[in-house]
């Protein structure tokens, strides 16, 4: 029966080795929820740069002063400018009928956008904006293909353009593949400042996607080593009743 | 006497309490050499319970309305006071729930427990697992998120595939001409009743259980065996009372299980996407068909099945009805298996191989359910789908054909 059973997971393995599909190709982005000074910084940015068109309305604003350990008092005077409730989510002010005008669609909002979209993926989208005319605010973005926002961190990153190559696809036909970016117009920040800045961004992004996720982890040791302690008990239990069956 | 004693005695002349203790649990012999797959019956049972409790308390907080219902999740994961944790214990257990089964299932399939004098239980468990499936599509909905929607879209778009009445059962089951409000709303109603039916559907599961004794890995039937245990001159020699042997053992298995299941639920409780599918975290919008649209992972086989079957003048009618029979034909394995043995281990390598392929095949045919179409995997699921007919359809064949092993009287150890 054993090797029967080794047999069939080896039948098996090819099937998923197929699992592996291939998407446009993502950066690693390495975000720590536990790292209070980049969630911080993180919120910091996403006050100043997104919170005037992208709500996170299920996130409240002293839930985010508890867990980023900053006082409530701290939170209102530098990171509260919509709302002066600190009780409130994080809402905006603009209309999404008149947003949906100017984007084409209203921005969403960002409460859970790191669990829609993953960590990697925002970190790779921020960081991927290029210059393209065709576009109605003259940017694209590699991941998001057509996108309907500007490049708000324009100013810290500057301006890139990308850069294509030929290669055959399946068909054996020539495409353009995109290769790499090049900087155009450099910004305020280097190039690896920047990448924390996204860095910081996603990681107060993955964190309000789920603000018990550190609580979560902390609690469940505790709850997997009392029922291991329990498990420990019931088998002796087992054990010492089972002595009586031959 | 004394007060305890008394009381019992005075409910017990009212109400058949020991009776039922004593013929359920105490004095139920169960036969002495269940292995590992005996667990899953009790932690379905388990989960039952932990999906109906969690599911009451969800209920308490949840807004089944299209504008609020996203939002209020949110609300339980944030505001409500250990909501988190009956939310992922809900989500993790709808997921538990499907594996468990799927063991229990895969128990019957290995042991013959399915053949004589088991027909009917296999059958009640059958519906059980129609009503569960009914039921957990029904609660994917409730989350309104994008593959809440879009799934049921595709979903009950099937039923309208369906000659002449289609359109009108789609509508029928929506309350709409898209999945709407309405749809929301009769999906909660339903979603808080079926799981009532199947606690009653697993009682009866149980009722008949115990009216023909458990089968086990040996497939010996132990009521024909000799008479005689050391707690009884009556039992079956190859039993033991259920309580206390059984019970302590299941608390084991739940020890076990627990592990696991809190280990997905404090670490991992999208499980990579599998148990909390991505696109989900983003709120149902009609206007907006996702790239790519999968049902949740326990329902990917049938959906590689349904997606298999080629179209038929534009009808994906043939598909759907492949879909339902791929469920209904469990119904008649009682009669397809004509093997003179039940359990595996007397069976020739024949069965042993061509069942090993059947779970190669439905895991391949579930992982083909949760990717985009493509020549290849289209032909994969043809084949797949085929197979997995052919396993049910040819077993009255080579179940006779098969080289059986004598089955010895008593279980061994």
């Amino acid at each position: 029966m054993k090797k029967l059973i080794i047999a069939f997971l080896m039948a098996a393995a090819p099937v998923l080795g197929l699992a592996s599909g291939g998407e446009a190709h993502l950066d690693h982005a390495d975000v720590d929820v536990s790292d209070q000074a980049s969630l911080q910084r993180g919120a910091k940015y996403f006050v100043n740069y997104c919170l005037s068109c992208h709500s996170a309305k299920y996130q409240r604003y002293n839930r985010m002063a508890k867990d980023l350990g900053l006082t409530e008092d701290e939170v209102k005077e530098n990171l509260m400018f919509a709302t002066d409730k600190i009780g409130d989510g994080m809402t905006i002010a603009m209309p999404a009928e008149k947003s949906a005008k100017w984007f084409g669609n209203p921005p969403p909002d960002l409460s859970v956008i790191a669990r829609a979209r993953g960590a990697d993926w925002i970190y790779t989208y921020l960081r991927s904006f290029y210059l393209d005319d065709s576009r109605p605010f003259g940017v694209n973005n590699i991941v998001f293909p057509d996108v309907g926002m500007p490049d708000v961190l324009w100013e810290l990153q500057g301006m890139q353009k990308a850069v294509y190559r030929m290669e055959k696809d399946s068909a054996g036909n020539d495409t353009e593949v995109f290769d790499h970016f090049e900087l155009v117009q450099p910004g305020s920040l280097t190039p690896e400042e920047f990448d924390e800045v996204a860095r910081d961004l996603t990681n107060f992004l993955s964190y309000i996607g789920e603000p018990i996720q550190l609580e979560r982890q902390r609690l469940g040791i505790w709850v997997l080593l009392f029922i291991a302690v329990f498990f420990v008990l019931a088998y002796l239990l087992k054990k010492e009743y089972w002595k009586d069956v031959h | 006497m004394s007060m305890m004693q008394s009381l019992v005695q005075w409910i017990d002349d009212r109400y058949p309490m020991t009776k039922v203790w004593n013929e359920h649990l105490a004095q139920y012999y169960a036969p002495k050499n269940f292995n590992f797959w005996y667990f899953m019956g009790s932690l379905a049972l388990l989960v039952l319970v932990n999906q109906i409790l969690t599911g009451v308390w969800l209920a308490m907080s949840y807004k089944p309305d299209d504008t609020l219902a996203f939002g209020s999740v949110e609300y339980i994961m944030r505001d409500v006071d250990w909501g988190w944790l009956i939310r992922y214990m809900h989500s993790t257990g709808a997921s538990a729930f499907f594996v468990v089964i799927y063991l229990h299932m895969f128990r019957g399939l290995m042991y013959g427990s399915y053949r004589k004098p088991r027909e009917l239980l296999w059958i009640i468990g059958v519906i059980i697992y129609l009503v569960m499936m009914a039921t957990a599509f029904m609660g994917y909905l409730l989350p309104w998120g994008q593959m809440s929607y879009w799934g049921a879209q595709v979903i009950v778009n099937l039923f309208s595939a369906v000659p002449v009445v289609g359109p009108d059962l789609g509508v029928w089951i929506r309350g709409d001409y898209v999945i709407s409000d309405a749809t929301l709303n009769r999906f909660f109603a339903l979603h808080f009743l079926l799981p009532f039916l199947l606690a009653a559907l697993v009682f009866v599961h149980i009722v008949a259980l115990h009216k023909v004794g458990s089968n086990n890995p040996d497939g010996v039937e132990i009521k024909k065996g000799p008479k005689g245990n050391k707690w009884s001159d009556k039992a079956p020699a190859d039993g033991i009372p259920f309580h206390p042997y059984y019970s302590v053992k299941d608390i084991m298995g739940v020890a076990g299980f627990l592990f696991l299941f809190a280990a997905v639920i404090f670490f991992a409780p999208e499980m990579f996407g599998f148990f909390l599918e991505h696109p989900n975290f983003e709120p149902a919008n009609p206007l907006k068909t996702p790239p790519h649209i999968a049902p949740v992972w326990y329902f990917t086989p049938f959906y590689a099945i349904l997606r298999a079957v080629p179209s038929i003048a534009g009808s994906a009618f043939p598909g759907v009805v492949a879909m339902f029979a791929s469920i209904l034909i469990m119904f008649f394995l009682p009669w397809l298996d004509r093997s003179p043995v039940k359990s595996i281990r007397y069976k020739g390598i024949l069965y042993k191989v061509l069942l090993g392929l059947f779970v190669v095949d439905f895991i391949m045919l579930g992982f083909l359910g949760t990717q985009p179409t493509t020549n290849l995997y289209k032909l994969m699921s043809q084949v797949g789908t085929i197979y997995y007919f052919l396993f049910f359809l040819l077993m009255p064949i080579y179940s006779k054909m098969d080289k059986t092993k004598p089955v010895p009287e008593r279980v061994s150890k």
